[in-house]
């Protein structure tokens, strides 16, 4: 079981409160830090399954969180983090996907409200997975959407790409967009054949196809 | 084409002794402003072709009528604004001190050209320097209207600041209280219907709390507009180059973002051309139908420069949108100038340049080469030979008349090379200190002209 998890926050309240949102689910906090440097020692001597980070860190208060954590998985490559902001930016999801290796989470701080939903997305990304914030991945689409092939896609096969892009298996988006399971299957087949991705069935190595697809497509 | 206009010249001034007589001596006063005009127009010609800039104070602006319709000038009112007008050109006109420079330029300068009329012939270039010097001493703005010129461009630019500042703070007032501020006072009530119904009706209040909850996300996101208005996050996080890059992959045109700024700028001047860079993207993509765009950040020394050029349909002219004034308004504070050039058609290239505005210890580079660090503790070393011992106390000496002391250079020479030896060393000893003085204060100084540093004179001593 997954459940060793490391938390950085700067905020008395919050941090808190994650603590006890993550213990009630059954995590065991193994640290709960508040600067950077302690963030990036403590991710590499305890090797959390799964760290909790805010962009925001003490001593400068500008970008610590996202720096030490790319530094811990520069060293340790696919260290499970999950990036908490109050703000989310195209290029700090590149940043943090650019390595390829998954375990990546970047949603904004709200998302903690839904506590169902935010569990899941620390369990995903715990489990080598991705959770890209909505708000990303509509950045990502909407400014890509002009561009072909983009554009060929149908509004149904754009929920799906939504959904996938954001790190969700067919099941959870046969769920969330009340479509069967074979049905979404079609959908992603179809997806991949129309942006010229590799099918694949591993959802880790599809969602990082599709962010770089996208990111790619921006960047050119 | 100088030499021609001293005709002119000649003429005008042979016309000006009969204006001054007529207009001072017979009370034909309206004649002197024409004149003067005529003699401005001719010095205006002369700066042009010797690049140098107008001196004369700003023209006075129109009389305003007052409350009662009469214009008022000093004690008298009149019904038309024709008098004072012409009161306050008059005033303007005899109080500059550039008019009764131009006067005395005017005596002089024929004879000047003359004089300087073999050099022109045989040294055009020398020639054509030699006047320049000359036409600056009296064309040139003095040291008190230049300084006049600043105190007025710094009092526009502080009034300008007030205003954008206050019209920020109006902006934010008014977001905060449309949208936040409004959400919250939503979000107070849900919770205060919840507080009554958790007890009589589980169910409903279970809903309220999940309205409360989207109430509250919609105002973070609401939060979270303003914030980026204020200050973008990741302006503040990373700094101008990373705030751009993110803007160019928000943005629905296809952007590549060339940066070299080794160094961050003072944040107010990074959010002036962020939020400069930002307005002109979307109009490239607003108004001019662009698809993509190119921004280019670099440095010139101290001073940062910005190209932002795009693809559209070009013909941009500043005078129609407001969106170039803000953003020339905004960079105005920092001394910041824009340059348009968008022919119809396109494409549209807009630089901005914004001067002085990095840190200083990196313009060029910052440590001073080491043959200079090795000459100026080389002069420090040894400056005092020549002056102290071998000059000054070796005049002393010589004053004195004492020439027993067998270490001084001085004593071993011929008696009529004694004092000039002395007062050689004197000076060679004053300027080595000098040297030394200035080597590292020049370097210090950003422009620094290249071979203007004396080499060689550092290997005095003794």
């Amino acid at each position: 079981m997954l459940n060793r998890v490391l938390i950085a926050e700067d905020l008395y309240l919050l941090r808190d409160g994650l603590v006890h949102l993550l213990q009630a689910h059954g995590f065991t906090v193994v640290a709960a830090v508040e600067s950077g440097p302690e963030l990036l020692k403590a991710l590499i001597e305890l090797k959390p399954d799964v760290s909790i980070v805010d962009v925001r860190l003490p001593p400068t208060f500008t970008d610590e969180g996202l720096q030490a954590s790319l530094e811990a998985r520069r060293q340790i490559p696919g260290l499970p983090i999950l990036i908490l902001s109050q703000h989310v930016e195209q290029l700090y999801a590149q940043e943090l996907l650019a390595d390829g290796t998954g375990a990546i989470g970047y949603l904004l701080k709200d998302r903690v409200f839904n506590s169902d939903q935010f569990v899941d997305a620390v369990r995903r990304v715990a489990a080598g997975g991705t959770a890209m914030d909505p708000e990303v991945i509509a950045k990502l689409l909407a400014s890509n959407v002009r561009h072909e092939p983009l554009g060929r896609l149908t509004p149904r096969e754009r929920e799906v790409l939504e959904a996938m892009a954001e790190g969700r298996s067919n099941a959870a988006i046969s769920q969330r967009l009340f479509l069967s399971e074979s049905a979404v299957a079609k959908h992603t087949a179809s997806i991949f054949a129309k942006l010229d991705l590799s099918p694949s069935d591993d959802d880790n190595r599809r969602v990082l196809a599709v962010l770089a697809y996208l990111n790619a497509a921006k960047g050119g | 084409m100088l030499l021609g206009m001293t005709v002119v010249q000649v003429a005008v001034f042979l016309l000006t002794i009969p204006v001054l007589v007529l207009s001072f001596g017979l009370g034909l006063v309206p004649l002197f402003p024409p004149h003067m005009r005529l003699i401005r127009r001719l010095a205006d010609t002369t700066r042009r072709s010797v690049g140098i800039a107008s001196p004369y104070l700003p023209p006075p602006p129109p009389p305003r009528p007052g409350p009662d319709g009469m214009y008022r000038s000093d004690r008298t009112l009149y019904k038309t604004p024709r008098i004072p007008a012409w009161n306050d050109r008059w005033k303007w006109l005899f109080s500059d001190p550039a008019t009764w420079r131009d006067a005395i330029w005017l005596l002089l300068d024929p004879l000047v050209k003359v004089l300087l009329l073999p050099v022109f012939l045989l040294m055009p270039r020398r020639g054509l320097r030699v006047y320049t010097a000359w036409a600056a001493m009296l064309l040139a703005s003095t040291a008190a209207r230049q300084l006049e010129g600043q105190v007025e461009h710094l009092t526009q630019i502080r009034s300008m600041a007030v205003d954008n500042q206050a019209a920020e703070m109006r902006r934010i007032e008014r977001d905060l209280h449309d949208g936040a501020q409004a959400r919250l006072v939503a979000l107070g009530m849900t919770l205060g219907a919840v507080e009554e119904l958790v007890e009589k009706d589980p169910g409903a209040a279970k809903a309220l709390l999940r309205k409360a909850r989207e109430v509250s996300s919609d105002a973070l996101t609401e939060l979270r507009q303003v914030v980026r208005g204020i200050h973008p996050p990741v302006l503040a996080e990373r700094g101008l180059e990373d705030a751009v890059r993110a803007m160019a992959m928000d943005s629905p045109l296809r952007v590549k973002v060339d940066a070299d700024l080794p160094h961050r700028a003072e944040s107010p001047v990074e959010a002036a051309v962020y939020f400069a860079i930002s307005e002109l993207l979307s109009n490239a993509a607003r108004h001019g139908g662009a698809t993509e765009a190119l921004i280019d950040i670099s440095h010139v020394g101290r001073d940062l420069r910005v190209t932002v050029a795009d693809n559209g349909l070009g013909g941009a002219d500043p005078s129609k949108g407001s969106g170039l004034y803000g953003i020339e308004r905004r960079l105005s504070v920092f001394d910041g100038v824009v340059a348009l050039h968008s022919p119809p058609g396109g494409p549209t290239t807009v630089t901005l340049h914004v001067p002085k505005v990095l840190p200083e210890h990196w313009a060029g580079d910052s440590k001073m080469p080491r043959w200079k660090t090795a000459a100026v503790i080389l002069l420090w070393g040894t400056a005092w030979c020549p002056l102290f011992p071998q000059g000054i106390v070796a005049a002393i000496m010589l004053i004195l008349g004492k020439q027993d002391f067998s270490w001084f250079l001085v004593t071993y020479l011929p008696p009529g090379w004694q004092w000039p030896t002395c007062i050689f060393l004197i000076m060679l000893g004053t300027l080595m200190y000098v040297l030394a003085i200035l080597l590292p204060l020049q370097h210090s100084k950003e422009a620094r002209l290249a071979g203007m540093t004396p080499r060689g004179l550092g290997l005095g001593g003794c």
